[in-house]
């Protein structure tokens, strides 16, 4: 799933539960896990 | 307030009993918890009792060591048999716990007196004590400023002579933060050295439990005592000449308060002055610190509150619930490479304690801050307090290593500087000796003293 994918979805299910306090949170948080798919401790299946 | 070793020396001198210091600490706790809402019980009766039945042990020759009579208070987020453990929140309302947390019949079978539970951010969740079920614990050393946070009720009870020492948890910081902010000692040992069992979690992969205490010294006791050694002596003073430390540089002094920033460095000039070898290393990975902490610690406090939020979500302070449902959305394969990130940190940390005795950098990047506080001025640029409280401390939870907070001064505005020395993991008693051999030149501007 992309950042761009599941922050879409988290938003809309923070809507749906009435809590749109959240869209900030996971703005924020969607730039941190940016960051971390981007570091280069992490594995990947072609290398 | 005497500390734990200048207590055990009177009372074994006759000159003080337990009953004595006890009553001592209650009439601080009556004077000034009104102001600081450090307490969310008081046990005087039960202190006041057990601090007799200790004093006739002793007059009969039974010594339990060091903690004998000692009045110390604990974090309500730890089990006592028979006791509410509220963990600050609306959410426990009702709970009793059935049996002492480990650390706790430890405490008890060294003597220890305990004069009460402390306030916290609710269920730990965060650095500076606002959000609690029964309102802010506020800082002895300026009652419109927080005293750090989570375990700040327990730091201002010490801080300001309500106890002589206090057990607080540490998941991001929480013992080394509100230390720092107090003007205390705070120490995490390394993860897993002392028992968990009977806290109320936040993340299972990162809590640790430990001591904030006036010394090094009373750290050392306090330490041993929750391991179950409770008759344990401190370490002979070794010389500070020789001793290598290694002082974080990039990331870790790039967002510092002036005044921080200016006691963090007189402190590395003493030390190099008395004979220590001092070097500037850097952590390769620093920069993802932060959001490696989010990726594991949000995760497990989701997976410990989801039921508790599906139920009584309207039982959390907002701010707390805020966040734990953002936990929620957190990817598994996120989580993994978050896990993938702890180990290369841990290893770039063990890597820099391969050529050095302990590293060393501020406990926090900025002095307490007024509470209600969003953000801080620091060199002409907002800061968000929660990122800053953290910043410096939550590197050691990833990582697992020994971090002990020391005093080194205050502010121009009067408000205590902690710096951070850290140890090999499992080497928390090394740790402590360099601790030692370190304290007379890190704190001279030191402890609680309101």
């Amino acid at each position: 799933m992309t950042i761009d994918a599941w922050l879409k979805a988290a938003i809309a299910d923070a809507e749906s539960r009435k809590l749109p306090e959240l869209k900030a949170l996971l703005e924020a948080l969607a730039k941190s896990t940016a960051a971390l798919r981007q570091a280069d401790f992490n594995d990947d299946a072609r290398r | 307030m005497m500390t734990i070793e200048e207590f055990g020396k009177r009372l074994r001198a006759r000159e003080i009993t337990a009953a004595q210091i006890t009553d001592e600490c209650l009439r601080r706790i009556d004077a000034d918890n009104p102001t600081l809402n450090a307490f969310i019980r008081v046990m005087a009766d039960e202190a006041r009792q057990t601090a007799r039945d200790r004093d006739r042990e002793l007059a009969a020759g039974h010594d339990r060591g060091p903690l004998h009579g000692v009045p110390i208070s604990i974090k309500d987020l730890i089990d006592m048999r028979g006791v509410p453990t509220t963990a600050a929140s609306r959410v426990r309302e009702g709970h009793v716990a059935e049996r002492d947390a480990a650390v706790i019949a430890h405490l008890r079978q060294a003597g220890a007196v305990i004069v009460g539970k402390t306030n916290l951010h609710e269920f730990a969740f965060g650095t500076t004590n606002e959000d609690s079920a029964f309102g802010p614990a506020r800082n002895p050393h300026d009652p419109s400023r927080s005293p750090g946070g989570s375990s700040g009720g327990s730091a201002a009870s010490v801080a300001a002579g309500m106890a002589l020492a206090t057990i607080g948890t540490d998941t991001g910081g929480s013992i080394r933060i509100p230390a720092a902010a107090c003007g205390i000692v705070g120490l995490k040992p390394t993860i897993g050295e002392v028992s968990t069992d009977g806290v109320v979690p936040l993340s299972r992969t990162f809590d640790h439990v430990g001591p904030l205490t006036q010394s090094v010294t009373d750290a050392f006791l306090v330490f041993h005592a929750l391991l179950g050694d409770h008759i344990a002596a401190p370490p002979a003073p070794m010389p500070l000449h020789g001793i290598r430390i290694a002082v974080l540089r990039r990331y870790f002094c790039d967002i510092l308060d002036e005044d921080v920033r200016a006691r963090f460095e007189e402190a590395v000039a003493r030390l190099r002055s008395a004979g220590a070898h001092v070097d500037e290393i850097q952590i390769k990975h620093a920069d993802l610190i932060a959001t490696i902490y989010l990726h594991i610690s949000l995760p497990d406090a989701a997976a410990y509150h989801a039921s508790a939020l599906d139920a009584v979500p309207e039982r959390y302070t907002p701010n707390v619930r805020l966040r734990l449902e953002m936990a929620r959305d957190l990817l598994a394969e996120d989580y993994v490479r978050a896990l993938a990130g702890r180990e290369a940190l841990r290893r770039e940390i063990d890597a820099a304690l391969t050529q050095h005795d302990a590293l060393m950098l501020p406990t926090l990047p900025i002095p307490a801050p007024p509470i209600g506080a969003a953000t801080m001025d620091v060199a002409g640029h907002a800061q968000p307090v929660r990122a800053m409280m953290l910043r410096l401390t939550q590197p050691f939870n990833v990582s697992g290593h020994p971090a002990i907070s020391i005093p080194v001064g205050r502010t121009r505005q009067g408000l205590p500087v902690g710096v951070q020395l850290v140890g090999c993991r499992h080497e928390t008693d090394g740790l402590l000796k360099i601790a030692l051999a370190c304290e007379p030149d890190l704190a001279s501007g030191s402890a609680s003293a309101v």
